[in-house]
Formats: C-alpha cells, sequence, structure tokens
C-alpha cells in the first residue's frame, strides 16, 4: 500500500512536470517563424529588457517587421541594460528598445546632454563601433517625482523648484540606485537648492511598483520616484512634480540595433512604429498589461499595430 | 582574485565601520533579523516537534506541509505578503520575518522530532515504569537526551535564515542584504562581493558557535557512552572508565560486560 502510494505521488509529479514543460514549449517558440519566411532572407533577433514596457515595446518592433517579410526571433526578459548590451555585443540579440537618456548615460557618464534632442545628438558619438539607434519616438518613459494630491495642496508643490521652500522632512521613496544618480537626493540639492539635511532616502526594490506606490499613500514616504508611464500615477491622482531644471534625463523610446541588420526595410518599419508610439499610448498599454485584464505583450502589440493601422 | 582583494580592502576600510550603512550597524541589523525569526521558528517549531516526537501523532502532515512552504520562493512570498496584506514598507518588519520564519520551521521540526524519537524506547519504558509522567518524561528523559539533535536543527535554521535574511534589503530594510541590493543597479560588484563575504563569515561563525553548543549540550551520560565505546574494542578493554554518575554510569557498567 505504501509503496503503491508513493508510486502514485511521484507519477502525478513527473505528469505536473511534463505538462509545466509541454506548456513552456507551446509558448513563444523561437523556430516557429522560420517555417513563414517568404522570399526574403533578413533575419533579425529582437531582445528585450525585464519588465513589461520593453518587451511590449519589443513585441511591437517584431510584429510590425514581420508582417514586412523579416524574419523575426525573439528573445524576451533579458534583465538589465548591462546584461542586454552584453547580448547584443555578443551577438545574441540584434535590436532592443531602449530609453535614450539612460543609454547615453550607460556609454557616456559624463555627458553634458540636457534636453531631447541634445541626448538623441550625443548618442552616435557614444554608442560603441557597429552599433546604432534609429528615429526617437516622442514617447518617453522617465523617473519622476511624485506626491499625493493632498501633500500637493497642503505645501503648494507643484514642481521640484517648491521643494527648497518646504518646511516639513522630505522623504523620498524609490530604487536604491536612485540615491546614486546626479537626479536623486543629491541633485534635489545640487539643482534645486533642497538642505540635504532635510532630505532622508528610503530604497524600495520595485521600480515605482505597487509597494513605492503603497509607502507614498500610506506616507511612509511623502514624494516618491515612479516611472511616468505608470497607471498608478493617475490611478491614484498623484502629481507628479514639473523638472523646470531638467535634472532628469529625457528618456525617448528608440530602437537600438546592430548597424549590420538595419537594412532599409528595417529603418523604415521602426522609423515608422516610432514616430506614432505616443507616451499616453505606453500609459495605456502599461494599464492593460498591469491592470485586471493582464493582456500579454504579444497581444497588445497586435493591437496596438491595428489601432495605429500599420502594416 | 583582484575582485577578492578590492572586496577585502573595501571591508580594511575605515570609511566602512561607521555610519548607518557601516558594518557594525548592518551586521547588527542582520543578527537582528535572525535572531528575531529563530525565536519565533523555534517557539513554534520546537513545540510542535516535540509534540510530534513525543506522540508520534501528526508526523507526516507537519512535515509534508512545512516542507511544501518552503518551496515558496523567499522574494516571491515576501512581496506578496507585502502587497496583498497591506504591511508594505511601513510595516516591512512582519512579512519578512514571516518569510524567513517559514524557511526556518522544516529543519527546526526535523531536528525535535527526530530527536526525541531517536531515544531509546526502552529508556522512556524505564522512566515510565519508574511512575515519571509524560511531562516528566519529556523534560527529564526525552529533551535532554535529544538536545543535540535539536540544537543540530537550530543550527541548520540559522544557516538558511543568515544567508536568506539578505533579502530584507529588498523591501526597504536593513542587513547585509543592503550591500548587495544597492549595488547591484549601479554595477558596484566590489560592493556586492563584500556583502556576500560578510553574509557567509557571519554564518561561518554563527555556524561555529552552534556546534559548539552542541557539543556541549550532549548529556554526560551518553559522553560517557561515547568516549568509553572505542576503548571496548581495544586491547585493553579491562580499562573502562567508569563513567561519572547515574543512570548513564549503570547502563555504561552494563555494557562492558557483554564484551
Amino acid at each position: 500500500m505504501f509503496t503503491s502510494r508513493r508510486g502514485r505521488f511521484a507519477a502525478g509529479i513527473i505528469a505536473a512536470g511534463a505538462v509545466l514543460s509541454l506548456a513552456a514549449c507551446g509558448s513563444g517558440d523561437p523556430l516557429e517563424p522560420a517555417d513563414e519566411a517568404s522570399g526574403s532572407s533578413e533575419t533579425i533577433t529582437v531582445g528585450s529588457a525585464g519588465f513589461a514596457e520593453s518587451e511590449i515595446i519589443a513585441e511591437i518592433y517584431a510584429q510590425a517587421l514581420e508582417a514586412n517579410g523579416v524574419t523575426v526571433e525573439f528573445a524576451g526578459q533579458i534583465g538589465q541594460r548591462d546584461v542586454y548590451i552584453q547580448a547584443l555585443e555578443d551577438g545574441s540579440i540584434d535590436l532592443i528598445p531602449d530609453y535614450s537618456g539612460n543609454l547615453l548615460q550607460f556609454f557616456d557618464e559624463e555627458s553634458e546632454a540636457k534636453s531631447s534632442d541634445e541626448v538623441f545628438a550625443a548618442l552616435p558619438d557614444a554608442l560603441p563601433e557597429g552599433f546604432e539607434v534609429l528615429d526617437q519616438s516622442p514617447a518617453e518613459d522617465k523617473d519622476s517625482y511624485n506626491v499625493t494630491q493632498e501633500f500637493s495642496e497642503e505645501n503648494g508643490v507643484t514642481s521640484l523648484a517648491d521643494l527648497a521652500d518646504l518646511d516639513v522632512p522630505l522623504i523620498v521613496g524609490g530604487n536604491p540606485e536612485l540615491n546614486e544618480r546626479p537626479y536623486g537626493p543629491q541633485g534635489l540639492t545640487d539643482v534645486y537648492g533642497v538642505d540635504a539635511a532635510n532630505i532622508s532616502f528610503v530604497p524600495i526594490s520595485d521600480s515605482g511598483g505597487p509597494l513605492t506606490t503603497g509607502a507614498l499613500l500610506d506616507g511612509t514616504v511623502n514624494i516618491a520616484d515612479i516611472f511616468s508611464t505608470t497607471p498608478s500615477i493617475k490611478d491614484n491622482g498623484f502629481v507628479t512634480l514639473e523638472d523646470p531644471e531638467n535634472m532628469i534625463l529625457p528618456q525617448n523610446v528608440l530602437p537600438l540595433i546592430n548597424s549590420d541588420k538595419a537594412s532599409d526595410t528595417v529603418r523604415d518599419v521602426l522609423n515608422t512604429v516610432s514616430a506614432e508610439l505616443t507616451t499616453e499610448d505606453l500609459i495605456e498599454l502599461n494599464s492593460r498589461n498591469q491592470g485586471d485584464e493582464k493582456a500579454s505583450p504579444e497581444a497588445l502589440a497586435t493591437d496596438w499595430l491595428a489601432d495605429k493601422d500599420l502594416f | 582574485m583582484n575582485a577578492f582583494l578590492e572586496a577585502f580592502a573595501w571591508i580594511a576600510d575605515p570609511a566602512h565601520w561607521s555610519g548607518p550603512d557601516g558594518i557594525p550597524t548592518r551586521v547588527a541589523e542582520h543578527l537582528g533579523y535572525t535572531g528575531l525569526t529563530v525565536l519565533i521558528a523555534v517557539l513554534i517549531a520546537v513545540t510542535l516537534g516535540l509534540y510530534i516526537g513525543h506522540t508520534g501523532r501528526w508526523r507526516g502532515i507537519s512535515i509534508g506541509a512545512t516542507g511544501a512552504l518552503r518551496a515558496l520562493p523567499t522574494l516571491g512570498l515576501l512581496t506578496y505578503l507585502a502587497i496583498a496584506f497591506g504591511f508594505g514598507i511601513r510595516l516591512a518588519l512582519i512579512p519578512t520575518v514571516i518569510v524567513l520564519v517559514v524557511l526556518a520551521i522544516p529543519p527546526l521540526l526535523a531536528g525535535a522530532y527526530s530527536g526525541i524519537e531517536s531515544v531509546d524506547p526502552r529508556t522512556v519504558d524505564a522512566a515510565r515504569s519508574m511512575g515519571m509522567t509524560e511531562w516528566q518524561i519529556l523534560w527529564k528523559v526525552e529533551v535532554p537526551l535529544a538536545l543535540p539533535l535539536i540544537i543540530g536543527g537550530i543550527r541548520s535554521a540559522v544557516l538558511q535564515v543568515v544567508a536568506t535574511a539578505t533579502v530584507a534589503a529588498y523591501i526597504s530594510l536593513g542587513g547585509l542584504g543592503r550591500y548587495i541590493i544597492d549595488a547591484l543597479p549601479v554595477r558596484d560588484y566590489t560592493k556586492v562581493l563584500v556583502g556576500a563575504l560578510l553574509v557567509t563569515l557571519l554564518a561561518l561563525v554563527l555556524e561555529g558557535i552552534l556546534i559548539l553548543i552542541q557539543r556541549l549540550t550532549v548529556p554526560a551520560g551518553v559522553r560517557a557512552i561515547r568516549t568509553a565505546a572505542p576503548l571496548r574494542t581495544s586491547r585493553k578493554s579491562t580499562r573502562v572508565p567508569v563513567a561519572p554518575t547515574g543512570t548513564s554510569g549503570q547502563m555504561a557498567k552494563q555494557h562492558t560486560p557483554t564484551q
């Protein structure tokens, strides 16, 4: 009896494992599109960083290219910038959506570029040999300082420039690396003249996600760094503080590509996509991805291309 | 090796030995989370383990259930508890201690019940026939004899908790995880290594202390039997030392004639 029960248990585990691995095979088989390749000999591997927005944009690139006869392989969720840049350099991927300001700072920490155009102009020199960026999109997703509606009204704060005159101690919540960045607490002091003794920092490692939002709502922090396309900003009525001095670098979405793969077709397709993509689109797409709908990046990309009537 | 040299240089730098992000503060925070967790986990798991070991009841289900809980990914559970139960960042210590307690329970439970079960049933029967109550049997016979295994469970639990308490930093708390979690996004791999090395060092030190305690808790009688054992096989078997006192001494004497 005992052995047979154990046997059944083991069989159950094996069956569950088999189902899982089958399911894993079923979704997004990277070899699948190769069968549909029609005529064109172009093949490109699209990668995405390890967060949803990047994956959605990468899916848009991939589907737009496929619709134009390019054979696409997809490699999603490749961690952070240092990891995917390495993947680009070793040829594992050829194309990935990136953000202009952070990309520039990755390769050139000293850069003085401030405005969106300056950053974009500085990129070609900063990038390593063999890689380039295509047209940048008006869509932008950058760090932004947010306060609750209540805090904003009580203290008359709508801009980072208002913070210097504030009486209450400033408790900043954000990813731990914000503390090291030039636009972090240090920047509030250097650029906006906030007394350093008046700022404390609470590191929260969820990139402005629910923990950060929660901390802002329950008052554990009174100012939080949240990415500007995060739906929770609008959902909770947070006030995003203006940045008149451009302390936070512009972060326009743009394709970073291996120059060998940037054929005329690829350039045209991606430039068309970039021209159509807006910040509002990103908020909408993120909202459908993170909200109750939990729409997959793949489905969202298909919908977006259909909405824009592209390809 | 260069990375290690840089990490050791970082640790040796006096500037890193003071202030809220200094090594003493971080180590103290880390030990605090570990101590609190192990305390709570011992109260739960050792109590349960003694009950299971003594009565033999609920054995399968307790071990299965706590083992299954351990399979939950710590980081996922931490974030889930913090968000779904509204602890958030304000009460970050609660979800942190919960996930670490979940991790600490299985080894503690295993140490406690197997310790009690390993006690010779004849010894328990002897105690019972002498008129001891069940409570007396548990506290005066079973627990003292099981203590080394119970401490062994604590050793294993402490090791896992010390290594995993780094996740506390993920939801804004301190501890040695701060070095790792703060340094990763800015690619300061020296500091990441420092965090990992200090955690390892702390784990080794605690392990050493607990091994020592484990040795010291072996009851005198049991130790006498153990030291006597190898001598029995030697030629000078006549020089078996007589164990100091009490029942265990008698047990040791009982063994010698059988040679």
